[in-house]
């Protein structure tokens, strides 16, 4: 991998982090109303999947899509307006951390429910021969989901180019896989005669070769690929989350395999410093945008509710 | 020549889209030739138009979100639920879903997309295959709720909705797709306002004041005919009879300024009297127009009771003629 590939890579996935590590504190100090779902830890399947995208394509993410929205767009001025509730967010202040849109991507925060939008999407762009493929982001959680069965089904039977980028990071909220889950992940692709891989590294080159595969194939074919991809959130599953259920002695384990940590070790100091200022002066100046920018006026709350 | 019921001017409706919009495509369970449908309507469109109908699996949640996505990349796609009672399987798509996205996306997207939805009873199909469930779906702001009679143009008003950018639920009253469609009648004048989703407006006054105003929607109308004809022919209550085929969200400016001619208030539904589309209508009007009537006003709708099978048991749950009989007595002693 040549050095400015890294670099590159590295800064998504700090930029990332560092936004996500961001909202926490501003959650904590009072400054945002809601809840968010961060993805400390999961930087590199959002970075190593979307990097082997092209931009026509098309993504469709979670409740916990901060991480993808970044990697597809790079507007962290969009992104931090919207969770700080701004008429200069990406959907206003009226979507939120869960229900972001972008050109070519669409988060909302039904667990499951995107795999089935997104396997419609799959169908149109075949239909129209767009070349264009859909990636839609699920976790593991969403497998409990009748309705991702339903469209993975529909997908092979009706060769949709979708690929199913399943990041697995053990927990369910706070329910282990383990307890929510009977058989395995890959086999229920089997099942449906959809071809699938699994990733057990969540080394981000290692996320980027097999999605390289995976991409191809879904484009090539014209049909659903399952790509399981184990990761590990080191934070709560939202910002009022204890992580009682888990020890610290696993989160540790996870840690010392930080992604993220692993990419810097093979930065040289002056120029992992030189990423980490850039990525923290965008997000600073994103934040002092969004503090002086309105919220939408209360006059245009009811536009987009009835398209002409 | 065979007689256009409402079934018919359904089908007609889909097969001149087909024609004319390539991005329109239908997806449901059994709609393919030869079986075309548990009613038929799309009988014949798949021979006739290779690639555009797709026979779905039995599932109903994933078919709609599917459709939704191919609704948000620049199709349009009609959605044909087997019985209208399965919507509840594809609630969530609909509510969460397809309903959500181009408000919470602030304006950026469109949802063109039809589900439609045979509802009702009076055929004998029981507690799940009956009901009426529109009632679950109009309080969510961003779903059109849609529903034709034989006083409507049923191809018009499919034609609309799926020329439509936001998702429609179009409801067709089970017992009228072997309904003739006819726009005249021997006892009502009848006018229609408001395009594309017309109301149809049935006044047997003959020029003179009408004595009551009697709102309803879908397979009631034919219902409320039957008994508001009996009602002039024998009593001489002169009725207007309003059959919105927009339910949701709805226009009340038509109903108020009726009823502030009549000051009098009938609303019929087939669904369960607690919480439904009567009781939404009757607080509107007596909010904004309460001071201009002259008797209460009287809701007719089924029972609160799910809908028996046996035919006794379900003429006797749902409202019928002699039901709307009873409503306009107790509206004209007052």
């Amino acid at each position: 991998m040549a050095i400015c590939a890294k670099i590159d890579t590295y800064e998504q996935m700090y930029l990332i982090r560092a936004f996500e590590e961001r909202i926490a504190e501003l959650f904590s100090r009072g400054e945002l109303f809601g809840t968010t779902h961060p993805c400390i830890g999961q930087e590199a399947t959002a970075v190593g999947v979307v990097t082997t995208l092209e931009p026509t394509d098309v993504v469709t993410s979670t409740h916990r899509g901060h991480g993808h929205f970044l990697a597809w767009t790079g507007d962290v001025q969009g992104l931090m307006a919207e969770i700080m509730g701004r008429a200069t967010g990406v959907c206003a202040g009226r979507g939120g951390s869960q229900h972001l849109y972008a050109e070519n991507f669409y988060t909302n925060g039904i667990t499951g429910g995107m795999g089935a939008v997104g396997t419609g999407m799959a169908l149109a762009e075949k239909q129209r021969a767009s070349g264009n493929i859909v990636c839609s982001f699920i976790g593991d959680g969403a497998l409990a989901q009748g309705i991702l069965h339903e469209a993975m089904n529909m997908a092979s039977l009706w060769d949709a180019p979708i690929l199913y980028a399943l990041e697995n990071n053990l927990y369910a909220m706070s329910t282990h896989v383990r307890d929510t889950l009977a058989g395995g992940i890959v086999p229920r692709a089997g099942a449906l005669a959809i071809e699938s891989a699994t990733v057990e590294s969540d080394d981000v080159f290692d996320v980027i070769a097999a999605a390289e595969q995976a991409v191809e194939y879904v484009r090539e074919n014209s049909r659903p690929y399952l790509l399981e991809l184990r990761t590990y959130r080191f934070c709560g599953h939202s910002i009022n989350d204890e992580r009682a259920y888990r020890t610290r002695e696993e989160e540790d384990e996870w840690q010392r395999r930080d992604p993220l940590a692993r990419l810097a070790g093979a930065l040289a100091e002056t120029e992992r410093r030189a990423i980490e200022g850039r990525c923290r002066a965008r997000i600073e100046r994103a934040i002092a945008a969004a503090r002086n920018a309105p919220v939408q006026d209360l006059g245009d709350i009811g536009k987009g509710l009835w398209k002409s | 020549m065979e007689k256009l019921t409402v079934g018919r001017a359904i089908a007609a409706g889909l097969r001149k889209k087909l024609a004319d919009d390539p991005t329109v495509y239908l997806l449901g369970e059994d709609i393919c030739d030869p079986y075309g449908g548990a009613f038929r309507i799309t009988r014949g469109l798949s021979s006739e138009f290779p690639g555009r109908l797709i026979n779905a699996p039995i599932s109903e949640a994933g078919v709609v979100g599917v459709a939704t996505g191919m609704a948000l990349r620049g199709l349009r796609p009609v959605v044909e639920m087997m019985f209208g009672d399965f919507i509840a399987l594809a609630a969530d798509q609909l509510i969460n879903h397809a309903a959500k996205f181009s408000w919470m996306y602030n304006g950026a997207v469109s949802v063109p997309l039809v589900v439609r939805a045979p509802m009702g009873g009076r055929r004998g199909y029981g507690p799940t295959h009956s009901q009426s469930l529109e009632r679950m779906l109009l309080s969510t702001p961003g779903l059109r709720i849609v529903a034709p009679t034989p006083r409507h143009d049923a191809a018009a008003l499919i034609g609309a909705a799926i020329d439509d950018s936001n998702p429609v639920v179009f409801i067709e009253g089970k017992l009228l797709y072997a309904a003739e469609q006819a726009t005249v009648s021997e006892h009502y004048d009848i006018a229609h306002t408001h395009p594309p989703y017309p109301a149809a407006v049935l006044n047997n006054a003959a020029g003179e004041q009408p004595n009551v105003t009697v709102v309803t929607y879908g397979p009631m109308l034919p219902v409320v005919e039957e008994a508001m004809t009996a009602a002039f022919n024998e009593d001489e209550v002169a009725c207007e009879i309003l059959a919105p085929s927009e339910i949701g969200p709805l226009d009340t400016a038509l109903i108020g300024e009726s009823v502030a001619r009549t000051g009098r208030l009938i609303v019929a539904e087939e669904g369960p009297r607690s919480w439904g589309w009567a009781a939404e209508v009757v607080a509107r009007v007596v909010e904004r127009w309460g001071d201009r009537l002259v008797a209460r006003p009287v809701r007719v709708a089924g029972r609160d009771l799910p809908l028996p099978t046996a035919r006794p048991l379900e003429d006797h749950v749902l409202p019928g003629v002699e039901t709307v009989r009873g409503a306009v007595e107790k509206v004209m002693l007052q």
